[in-house]
């Protein structure tokens, strides 16, 4: 038996759409409607709490508690500081990745990501058995230099660093590879060296991936939080950035938590909207 | 073909890639424009990018100027950075971040030389190929015609030693084409040293090149003056690209029994042996109906597998003894009803049969 559906009521403003738009139906089943709406509300509903609950009016005091303006100041820093490094050294491992080949490759960019999927806790452990006071490297730095890192705000920008520089390395990877290496070659037989091709040429081909894997990784060492407080603790003005001081400050200063949080947002959407204009050019210089 | 050291390229080699090779020996005189012809997947590209050094050759060896640029059993390898080579790229690739000028300004700079010299050196060219207005725009703003100059000029503008080409004119419409074309002439006119330029358009090749080669599945396999290959093609396609009908055949005097069937008749000059004869489209004439008394002395039937029209003429795809292409004006198409499937004879005459004889090019 074939069940016919039975005609139903196409009103003209319905028929005018469905005929501009050249399509069928684009109405949305009940059982995919319902879940998406959760998600949605699931997703939206905990910002707008925040914006709710938000002291509007005492906003201005709560961020300039010494302890919050402590902690902004600090989380940038920090942040841009670990974003400076990862472009120093990510991006020529980018390059490694992407342009030459060699034995391990492979395991090499799967141990490079590992950090993306890493519970950032383990990151700070692995971290302070590296470099803690009797690490099996902070041990001789120790010793010989009388170096200690562990709860100094340069363990804040390495357990930073650490979680944040893989996401530089696979945006700039990626754009590498899917670069026209047409363009190195004509460098090339216009007498230019390697180094002299990546200066001039690779690198700013790939701008505006940089700018975006640089964007991404700013914004993640921005909201590190698990290998920051495994590795540098908590110190306020030293090692407490701002999303330790929003856990804690969640105790005894709610307002502030929610101020705090409300920067954060703030930077969130700034980042959003910046990496959206690079995605909706398409990533590809002009 | 001249073979000189002075300033010459100088080509002895295989380049082998997977399953594909290229075995070519070749030499071009300083001021010689050589034209590289050949289908896709010939190894044009190959040839070129082993005289640039962007790809090392297998076996063999490569010499511009006297100097080895790349020879597999010394291990000598010049980089391409180290050559004194200019390539035109077939789609130019003009840095897309560079101005017109600083793309111009690339080479010099990159061989060394300083800023302020590289930027005079850079306005000569621009000013050379007409493009000093165009110096400040990217190459996003610039015509095919306009993109063409400046890949030439930078390239140009490192003083290269050898010139290569390739496809230079492939990326412009047919309306710019002649125009480009023609300065590209008088600009390779100018240039001192030996040029490859690759194309697999034979009005291309037959106007820019002084010599041609005609490359196929990784080898030579005709070389000569574009007009000599223009009469006399060694292969299908050279005869397909000239636009003319080629048969090999055994000849016995004035007697040519073709490999492919059927024969002809040619003017008897006491040739024996293996053969190819090469007959204009335009040569063949159709009848609807056996021709009685005519001085042409090859006469057969055909069938019309197909009808093309060109700009002023219908080309016939016509089945026989052997198959052959025709053109007749589109009046005569009229005229005589022609259409798929219909029966005709055709005749030609025996003076109007190019013979030749041609040994084909062993590898060496």
């Amino acid at each position: 038996m074939v069940t016919r559906a039975a005609p139903s009521r196409l009103t003209a403003r319905e028929r005018a759409r469905r005929a501009a738009r050249g399509g069928a139906s684009r109405s949305v089943p009940a059982p995919l409607l319902v879940p998406a709406v959760i998600a949605v509300g699931f997703l939206v509903l905990p910002l707008a709490g925040l914006l709710i609950r938000a002291p509007w009016g005492s906003l201005g005091a709560a961020l300039s508690g010494s302890d919050a303006t402590q902690a902004l100041t600090l989380s940038l820093w920090t942040a841009s500081a670990s974003t400076a490094i990862s472009l120093v050294i990510g991006m020529p491992l980018a390059w490694v990745l992407a342009r030459s080949s060699f034995p391990g490759q492979r395991l090499l960019r799967a141990l490079v990501t590992l950090p993306l999927v890493l519970p950032p806790v383990v990151g700070g452990v692995a971290l302070l058995l590296a470099f803690g006071r009797t690490g099996f490297i902070g041990r001789y730095l120790d010793s010989w230099f009388g170096l200690t890192i562990p709860f100094t705000p340069i363990a804040v920008v390495m357990a930073e660093t650490f979680v944040a520089m893989p996401f530089l390395i696979i945006t700039v990877e990626g754009a590498l590879r899917s670069a026209d290496q047409g363009f190195e070659e004509a460098a090339a037989t216009l007498g230019a060296k390697r180094m002299t091709v990546f200066r001039r040429i690779t690198v700013p081909m790939v701008a505006p991936s940089l700018g975006a894997g640089a964007v991404l990784c700013w914004a993640r060492a921005l909201g590190e939080f698990g290998a920051t407080v495994t590795f540098a603790g908590s110190f306020p003005g030293q090692t407490e950035t701002m999303p330790i001081a929003v856990y804690y400050a969640l105790e005894n200063d709610p307002d502030a938590a929610i101020a705090l949080s409300l920067v954060l947002l703030l930077v969130s959407i700034v980042v959003l909207v910046s990496l959206r204009e690079h995605w909706l050019r398409g990533g590809s210089a002009p | 073909m001249t073979h000189e050291g002075g300033g010459g390229l100088i080509v002895d080699a295989e380049v082998r890639r997977g399953d594909f090779m290229l075995a070519v020996k070749l030499a071009a005189a300083p001021g010689q424009v050589l034209g590289v012809l050949g289908p896709n997947g010939a190894g044009k590209s190959t040839l070129l990018s082993a005289a640039a050094g962007l790809t090392p050759v297998t076996a063999g060896h490569i010499t511009l100027a006297g100097q080895v640029m790349d020879d597999a059993d010394t291990g000598t390898f010049v980089e391409a950075s180290g050559r004194p080579v200019g390539f035109v790229f077939q789609n130019y690739r003009l840095f897309p971040h560079l101005t017109v000028a600083e793309n111009v300004a690339f080479s010099p700079r990159a061989r060394g030389q300083g800023k302020r010299a590289a930027r005079s050196a850079a306005s000569y060219w621009l000013d050379r190929l007409r493009l000093t207005d165009l110096a400040d725009r990217k190459p996003g703003q610039l015509s095919g015609g306009q993109a063409q100059r400046v890949a030439l000029a930078r390239a140009l503008a490192g003083q290269p030693a050898l010139l290569l080409l390739d496809e230079p004119l492939s990326a412009l419409d047919a309306g710019t084409r002649l125009d480009v074309q023609a300065e590209l002439k008088r600009h390779l006119a100018d240039f001192t040293g030996p040029c490859l330029l690759v194309t697999h358009d034979p009005l291309e090749a037959l106007v820019l090149a002084d010599q041609l080669i005609v490359l196929e599945g990784g080898r030579i396999v005709q070389e000569g003056t574009p007009a000599h290959i223009a009469r006399q093609p060694a292969t299908d396609y050279v005869a397909k690209l000239v636009g003319l009908n080629l048969y090999a055949g055994h000849a016995d005097g004035s007697h040519v029994a073709l490999t492919g069937g059927g024969a002809f008749v040619i003017p008897d000059q006491g040739q024996h042996g293996d053969v190819l004869v090469a007959v204009r489209p335009s040569a063949i004439v159709v009848s609807s109906q056996r021709p009685q008394s005519s001085s042409a002395r090859n006469t057969w039937q055909a069938r019309i597998a197909g009808l093309t029209l060109l700009a002023d003429r219908v080309r016939l795809d016509l089945d026989g003894q052997p198959p052959v292409l025709a053109d007749v004006t589109p009046a005569a198409v009229a005229e005589l009803s022609l259409d798929s499937g219909s029966q005709v004879w055709l005749t030609v005459k025996a003076t109007d049969l190019e013979v030749y004889t041609y040994a084909e090019r062993q590898p060496a």
